[in-house]
C-alpha cells in the first residue's frame, strides 16, 4: 500500500514530524515492511498553473498534436505545444515554465517543435513525479487554482509516499488509520482516530436487504444518496491522494469509496441505484449463473462465489468486484453506498479462480474490522453530501453482526518467559492498551497475575496469548532481546545412513565427476526417445497441476533425463570431456493409491491416522546417477588419453557402493536406455540396486549426444546399511603367487570364474585377480582366454609352494566342473 | 725369488723393502688420483690391489722369511697394502659422489609440464554449503532431520497453522500435484519437517533440515522455482526468543566470520508467533559491510505444537529458515541464480569438493 506522508501524520499529534526515513525505520521496527519511500518531485524553478485559452489542432503530423495558448500568469500568455488530447478550452493545467527542472534533470525551456515556438510544458502527473500516470495531462478541477499560482504547493510537492507491505495478518494495516495507529504506538505519539465519525440512529430501511447466506456475508450495511450532482467534480485534494496511492480518479461517487478505503479499511460499493431492481440479496452464485463486472469481463460463476443479486440476477460479485450493470454512470444521482463483511476465505477462493485481486478483496481476505462498516458508510455519505451536494436518506440497512474478538487471558509475565526479557513494570498492560485492547489484570487463585486483553474489532489476528506476546515483543522492540545460546542435549552426530551418503558424495567428485543439480521436472515423452516399453514402470509417473514448462509437468522416475539434459547444455557450450552425477529423490507412485486422509489440527494425528497419510504419498527414494563422455583421462604430453567406456560407468557405479559399505556385484542386463550388450545391472546379493554402461546408439542419437556416451543410476536407498566391523588378521609370512590362464565359453562372465575360483581355492588364497582376457586363433572360435594372478598365504606359517599349488589345483577343477573351463595349453 | 731355506734377512729382499713399499702406495696414490672417473679407478685398481700388484706380490715373499723377521715384514706390507686400499676407497667416495650428482643432473625434468591427466571433480557448492551448515548444527548439539519433498498439504500447510484459504497459503506459489483435489503439493519450504520431527521424534528436539523446495517463479536471476533450504527447530522447557538470537547469532558467525551476528525484524509466519525476518550482517558484502535479508524464524506457534500433540504449556520453542541459494549468492557473490541450476561444468569445477 502506498501512502503519502501527509496523509499519515495528518492523524498523528507530533511535536515535531519526522523524516520519511524516520517513518519508515519505525514501521519496520514494529513489522510493516516498507518497500519503498519516494520523495515527490523534485521539481524546481517555475512551475505554475495555467488556463487553457486557446487550440489550436495541427494536424500536419503523424499524431495529434495540439498548439495551445495557456495564460500563466496575469496577463501573460505562453504558446504551448501539447501531444496529450484530454482537455478543452477553459481547463486548469500545470505548465512548466522555461527554467523549470521536472524530475529526472527533465530541464524545460523555450524550444521549436513540430514547427513552432514552444514556451514551456503543459505537464502529466507523472511528469512532476507524483503518481505514475501518463494517461493524459492533470487537469485540475475548476476552482482549484488561479493562473500564475504556484504549483509547488498546489500539488503539494514538498512530500513523499511510502510503500509499505503488511504481512496477510494485519488486515487493519491496509489503511491510513491502520498505519497511523501503528506509527502512534511506534513512536508513543497521540492519534486521533478518523474513525472516529458520528453515526446517527437511522430512521427505517435504506433498501430491502435479504442475506440468504449469513456464513458469506455476516454483516451487510447500505446507505443511500439522492440528489448528487453528476457533473460535480472530485476535489483535487482527494484526487492528489488516491493518484499517490497509485489509484485513477473515475468519478467522484467512485473516488468517495475508494478514498474511505485507504483511509478508514473499509471496502465500499457504490450502486447507481435507479439501476437495482427489486430487494438485493446475498448469496451463492448458482450453477450456470454468470456476471459481467466492471472490467468488461463476462466470468462464469462458481456456485463458491459469493454474489449479490436484484431481480434482475446477479449484479455484483462480493467483496472482489462490482458488476457492470449496476455501476455508477456519468449521470447518476441516486447512489446506494454498500459496506460489508464477507468470508475471507470464500473472498480467498474467488480472488484465485477467477484471478481478479483487486484492492477490495485483499482487504476482505484479511479481514475488516467488523464495526467499520456503519462508519465508513457515514463517512462516504458526508463527502458526497458535501461536495456533490448529494441528501443522505434517514434510512440505513443493517443486517447480522459480525463476530467481535474474544478476550485472550495469559500470566502477565508471558511475554518475558517467551522473549527472555524482564520487562518493565506495567508494559505488558500499556502495550495491549496502546493498540486498542481492552485490558485487566487481575490475579488467579494461584495468585498468579492475570492480564485480560479484549481486543480492538480490527484486530481479529489477535486469538490466542503468542499473538499478545508479540505485539507487546514487536513494540517493544526485537533489539532489546538478548542473545543467548541454548545448551542442547548431547547429540548422536550424523546418521550411519547420512554419512555413507556424504562419502558417495564426496567419491564422486573425487573420481572426477561434477556434481549437478537438474530440476525434477521432466517432458515424458523423453521415455519415448529412451526406448522404454509402454508399460516400463518409469513411466508411471506423478504430475504437475501447474508445471511451469507445459511439457516438463511430471515428476522423474529416474535421474537420467536431468542429467542427459545439462550434458547436452555443457556440450551446446563447448565442452568435450563431462563427467556429471546429481543425487537427488525420485518419485515412484504407489501401485494402489491411496486418498490422502482429511485431518485437523486440534489435536496429534493418531498413529493409524499418521500411517495413511505416509500411505498416500507416493515413495521418493534417493537416487544417484553419473553420465560421461569424451576422455576419463586426458590426452596430453604423456601420451593419448583413455575415452570412457561402459566400464568406466560400472566402475562409477561399484565405487559408489563401496564409498557406502557395500560390494555391487554385476550381472548382464538389458534395460533401456542402456545397449542391450554394454548394460550392467547391479546387485546387492541378488537384490537389484541400479544398473550401469554404454547408452543404446538410438537413445544417443535421439538426444543427440556423442557416440558411446555411458551412464549410471543407483538407488541409494535400496542399499543395505551394512553394520560391517572388519577385523582383519594380518600375516606377516611370504605369499606364494601362481598364475593360472584358464579357457572358457566366451559367453561365461568373467564374474563366474572369479567367483569359482574364489570360492574353491580354500582359505589360503588371499587375493585373486584377472589380469589378462584373451580371444582369438590360439583359444578357439566361440572360446576366451581368462589369465589371473592368484596370491595365497598362511596366517601362521611361510606357505609351501607345493600347498599353494594343490589349492589353485582345486579351484581350476572347480571352475572346470562348474564352467567347463579348461587349463589353457 | 729366494730358496726355501736360504738364509735370509727380509730388509735384503728387495720387494719388501720400505723404500719399496712406500713407492708401491705412492704410485697407487698418483694412479688413483688420474682416474677421471669410476671407470678408469677401475680399470687402474688391479695394478694396485690385485693378484699382481706390488704390495700382493710383495706379501707372497714374507712366506720364505725366518719367522722371527715374518711379523716386521708382514706389518709393512699391512700397512702399505692398508695405506692403498684407503686411498683407492676415499677417491671411489669422491668419484661415485661426482657421477651420482651427475646422474641425478641428468634425470631432471620440467616440473612445470602440465599434470592434467585426470579432469576434476566437484561438488555443487549448495551440497557442500548444506553440509557446512549441517556440521555447525551437528557441533551445537543438534541432529540432521529430513523429509519428502512431496508432501501432504497437512504437512506442508495445516500442521504448520496455514488456515484452509488463508493468503498466506496463496503467497506460497505452491505447486500442486496432479489430480487437483489429491491434497499434494511439492514442499514450499523445509518446514514440514518440523511437524514430522516433532511426531516422529522423543522431546526436546534440536535439529536442522537441509533440503529442496519449490515454488512456482520464474527462472531469472534471483529466482529460482527448485531450491533449497534449511530448517531449524528447537523445542525445548524454558526456550526463549533471547536463545533463537543466540542460535541465530552462533550460526551467522560460523557463515560469515566472528564479526557478524543477526538482527530481527517482526513479521509474520503462521508456524511461529511471535515471528520476525532475520538480518545478517555481513562484513564482506560487496560494497561494504552491511545487512543483508537471510531468512525468516519465531517462536514456534502453539497451534502447531498442539497439531502434533506437545503441550504447549510445557514445552516452547523456536524455528528458523533459511535459503541456500541466497545465502551463496551473497556469500560468494554471485551475480546470477540461474548459474546454480544450469550444471555449467565451469560454474561448478571451481568450488572443488569442499567451499
Amino acid at each position: 500500500m502506498r501512502i503519502p506522508v501527509s496523509w499519515l501524520v495528518e492523524h498523528l499529534g507530533f511535536d515535531e514530524v519526522p523524516t520519511p526515513g524516520e517513518l519508515a525505520e519505525a514501521f519496520t521496527r514494529i513489522g510493516i515492511e516498507v518497500e519503498e519511500v519516494s520523495p515527490l518531485g523534485p521539481v524546481t524553478g517555475p512551475v505554475v498553473a495555467g488556463r487553457v485559452v486557446e487550440i489550436e489542432e495541427l494536424t500536419e503530423f503523424k499524431k495529434p498534436i495540439r498548439y495551445c495558448k495557456v495564460e500563466v500568469g496575469p496577463e501573460q500568455v505562453n504558446q504551448i505545444i501539447c501531444g496529450a488530447t484530454n482537455f478543452v478550452e477553459g481547463d486548469s493545467v500545470v505548465v512548466a515554465l522555461p527554467g523549470a527542472v521536472l524530475p529526472g534533470g527533465f530541464a524545460i525551456s523555450e524550444r521549436k517543435t513540430y514547427g513552432r515556438v514552444s514556451q514551456g510544458m503543459i505537464c502529466a502527473a507523472d511528469e512532476l513525479g507524483i503518481g505514475d500516470d501518463h494517461s493524459g495531462i492533470l487537469v485540475l478541477p475548476t476552482g482549484t487554482a488561479q493562473p500564475g499560482d504556484d504549483a509547488m504547493e498546489l500539488l503539494g510537492l514538498n512530500d513523499s509516499v511510502i510503500e509499505v507491505a503488511p504481512t496477510p495478518d494485519r488486515g487493519y494495516a491496509f489503511s491510513v488509520r491502520g498505519l497511523a495507529r501503528e506509527i502512534a504506538c511506534a513512536l508513543d505519539v497521540p492519534f486521533g482516530d478518523p474513525g472516529a465519525v458520528e453515526v446517527p440512529e437511522p430512521e427505517g430501511e435504506a433498501w430491502p436487504v435479504i442475506v440468504e447466506d449469513r456464513a458469506a456475508c455476516p454483516r451487510f450495511v447500505a446507505r443511500r444518496v439522492t440528489g448528487v450532482d453528476p457533473t460535480a467534480p472530485t476535489p483535487w485534494w482527494m484526487r492528489r491522494r488516491l493518484m499517490l496511492a497509485g489509484m485513477r480518479s473515475i468519478s467522484l461517487p467512485v473516488d468517495v469509496t475508494n478514498y474511505v478505503m485507504l483511509e478508514l479499511g473499509q471496502p465500499l460499493h457504490a450502486f447507481d441505484a435507479s439501476s437495482l431492481s427489486g430487494a438485493l440479496t446475498v448469496r451463492r452464485a448458482l450453477a450456470g449463473e454468470k456476471l459481467t463486472t466492471l472490467d468488461d469481463s463476462v466470468r462464469a460463476l462458481d456456485v463458491d462465489d459469493i454474489v449479490i443479486a436484484d431481480d434482475s440476477g446477479v449484479i455484483s460479485l462480493a467483496g472482489v468486484m462490482g458488476g457492470a450493470s449496476t455501476e455508477v454512470r456519468d449521470d447518476s444521482s441516486d447512489i446506494l453506498l454498500e459496506a460489508a463483511n464477507w468470508d475471507p476465505p470464500s473472498i480467498a477462493r474467488t480472488v484465485r479462480r477467477h484471478k481478479l485481486p483487486s484492492e477490495a478483496a485483499k482487504r476482505f481476505e484479511r479481514t475488516v474490522d467488523p464495526a467499520l462498516a456503519p462508519v465508513a458508510l457515514e463517512r462516504a455519505a458526508k463527502l458526497l453530501n458535501h461536495y456533490a451536494e448529494g441528501s443522505i436518506k434517514p434510512g440505513r440497512t443493517d443486517v447480522g453482526a459480525a463476530p467481535l474478538p474474544r478476550p485472550v487471558s495469559m500470566p502477565i509475565d508471558l511475554p518475558d518467559r517467551v522473549a527472555g526479557v524482564r520487562y518493565a513494570r506495567g508494559v505488558t498492560a500499556r502495550r495491549l492498551g496502546q493498540i486498542g485492547c481492552q485490558v485487566a489484570v487481575t490475579t488467579s487463585d494461584d495468585g498468579q497475575t492475570i492480564v485480560t486483553a479484549t481486543p480492538p474489532t480490527w484486530r481479529a489476528d489477535l486469538v490466542q496469548p503468542a499473538d499478545l506476546v508479540e505485539e507487546v515483543l514487536r513494540l517493544e522492540g526485537y533489539d532489546t532481546i538478548p542473545s543467548v545460546l541454548p545448551s542442547a542435549p548431547a547429540g548422536r552426530g550424523l546418521t550411519e545412513q547420512q554419512r555413507r551418503r556424504r562419502a558417495v558424495w564426496r567419491t564422486l567428485a573425487e573420481d572426477g565427476f561434477v556434481e549437478v543439480k537438474p530440476f525434477p521436472f521432466i517432458d515424458p515423452s523423453v521415455f519415448d526417445a529412451f526406448g522404454l516399453d509402454g508399460n516400463d514402470v518409469r513411466r508411471n509417473t506423478v504430475s504437475v497441476v501447474n508445471p511451469l514448462e507445459a511439457d516438463k509437468n511430471v515428476l522423474a522416475t529416474t535421474l537420467l533425463p536431468g542429467l542427459l539434459e545439462t550434458l547436452q547444455r555443457n556440450l551446446a557450450r563447448g565442452a568435450r570431456d563431462v563427467a556429471l552425477y546429481n543425487v537427488a529423490q525420485v518419485t515412484l507412485p504407489r501401485a494402489q493409491q491411496v486418498p490422502v486422509p482429511s485431518l485437523g489440527v486440534d489435536r496429534r494425528p493418531t498413529e493409524a491416522e499418521l500411517a495413511s497419510m505416509l500411505a498416500a504419498l507416493p515413495q521418493q527414494p534417493l537416487h544417484v546417477a553419473g553420465v560421461l563422455t569424451g576422455h576419463r583421462e586426458l590426452s596430453g604430453w604423456w601420451g593419448k588419453g583413455r575415452i570412457a567406456d561402459w566400464s568406466d560407468a560400472v566402475e562409477a557405479a561399484r565405487r559408489v557402493g563401496q564409498a557406502y559399505g557395500v560390494t555391487l556385484r554385476v550381472v548382464a542386463s538389458d534395460l533401456p536406455p542402456w545397449h542391450p550388450g554394454r548394460c550392467a545391472e547391479l546387485r546387492v546379493g541378488d537384490w537389484p540396486v541400479g544398473h550401469a554402461g554404454e547408452l543404446h546408439p538410438k537413445v544417443v542419437e535421439a538426444l543427440g549426444l556423442p557416440k558411446r556416451t555411458v551412464a549410471f543410476e543407483l538407488d541409494l536407498d535400496a542399499l543395505p546399511l551394512d553394520d560391517r566391523r572388519p577385523a582383519p588378521v594380518v600375516s606377516p609370512y611370504p605369499p606364494v603367487l601362481l598364475d593360472v590362464a584358464l579357457v572358457v565359453d566366451a559367453s561365461v562372465p568373467v564374474q563366474s570364474v572369479t567367483e569359482v575360483l574364489g570360492a574353491s581355492a580354500g582359505d589360503l588364497l588371499e587375493d585373486i585377480r584377472l589380469f589378462d582376457v584373451y580371444a582369438g586363433e590360439q583359444v578357439g572360435e566361440g572360446k576366451k582366454s581368462l589369465a589371473y594372478s592368484l596370491r595365497f598365504r598362511a596366517p601362521d606359517r611361510t606357505l609351501t609352494v607345493e600347498e599353494a599349488t594343490a589349492a589353485r589345483d582345486s579351484a581350476v577343477t572347480a571352475a572346470g566342473e562348474r564352467l567347463g573351463a579348461a587349463l589353457r595349453a | 725369488m729366494s730358496g726355501a731355506n736360504d738364509p735370509y734377512d727380509p730388509k735384503q729382499v728387495a720387494a719388501l723393502s720400505a723404500e719399496h713399499l712406500d713407492a708401491a702406495v705412492q704410485k697407487a696414490r698418483e694412479a688413483f688420483a688420474g682416474a677421471a672417473d669410476l671407470e678408469a679407478l677401475a680399470a687402474v685398481k688391479p695394478g694396485h690391489l690385485g693378484d699382481r700388484s706390488p704390495v700382493l706380490l710383495a706379501r707372497r715373499e714374507i712366506g720364505a722369511l725366518p719367522p722371527k723377521a715374518k711379523a716386521e715384514a708382514g706389518k709393512r706390507v699391512n700397512e702399505a697394502q692398508s695405506a692403498i686400499k684407503t686411498a683407492f676407497e676415499e677417491r671411489h667416495a669422491v668419484l661415485r659422489a661426482e657421477r651420482d650428482e651427475r646422474v641425478l643432473r641428468e634425470e631432471s625434468v620440467d616440473v612445470t609440464l602440465p599434470w592434467d591427466r585426470f579432469p576434476r571433480g566437484a561438488r555443487h557448492p549448495i551440497t557442500t554449503l548444506a553440509e557446512r551448515i549441517g556440521d555447525v548444527f551437528v557441533a551445537m548439539g543438534y541432529e540432521i532431520a529430513e523429509g519428502p519433498e512431496l508432501e501432504t498439504e497437512w504437512f506442508n500447510f495445516d500442521a504448520l497453522n496455514f488456515g484452509k484459504d488463508h493468503p498466506a497459503r496463496s503467497m506460497q506459489d505452491t505447486f500442486y500435484i496432479a489430480p487437483g483435489d489429491s491434497q499434494l503439493v511439492l514442499r514450499t519450504h523445509t518446514s514440514p519437517v518440523q511437524a514430522r520431527t516433532l511426531l516422529e521424534r522423543d522431546l526436546p528436539v534440536y535439529v536442522v533440515c537441509p533440503g529442496r523446495t519449490f515454488r512456482t517463479d520464474e527462472l531469472d536471476a534471483t529466482h529460482t522455482p527448485v531450491f533449497h533450504q534449511v530448517e531449524g527447530l528447537a523445542i525445548d522447557k524454558g526456550l526463549t526468543m533471547g536463545h533463537l538470537k543466540g542460535t541465530l547469532d552462533a550460526f551467522a558467525r560460523a557463515m560469515f566470520g566472528e564479526d557478524s551476528r543477526t538482527r530481527l525484524r517482526p513479521s509474520f509466519f503462521p508456524f511461529t508467533e511471535p515471528s520476525a525476518e532475520v538480518d545478517v550482517w555481513f562484513p564482506e558484502r560487496k560494497g561494504g559491510a552491511g545487512w543483508v535479508e537471510w531468512g525468516g524464524c519465531g517462536m514456534v506457534n502453539p497451534n502447531v505444537l498442539r497439531a502434533t500433540g506437545v503441550d504447549p504449556d510445557v514445552y516452547s520453542g523456536f524455528a528458523f529458515g533459511m535459503g541456500l541459494e541466497r545465502t551463496l549468492q551473497f556469500r560468494n557473490g554471485l551475480p546470477d541464480m540461474r548459474d546454480m541450476v544450469e550444471g555449467d561444468v565451469r560454474f561448478t569445477q571451481p568450488f572443488g569438493t569442499e567451499a
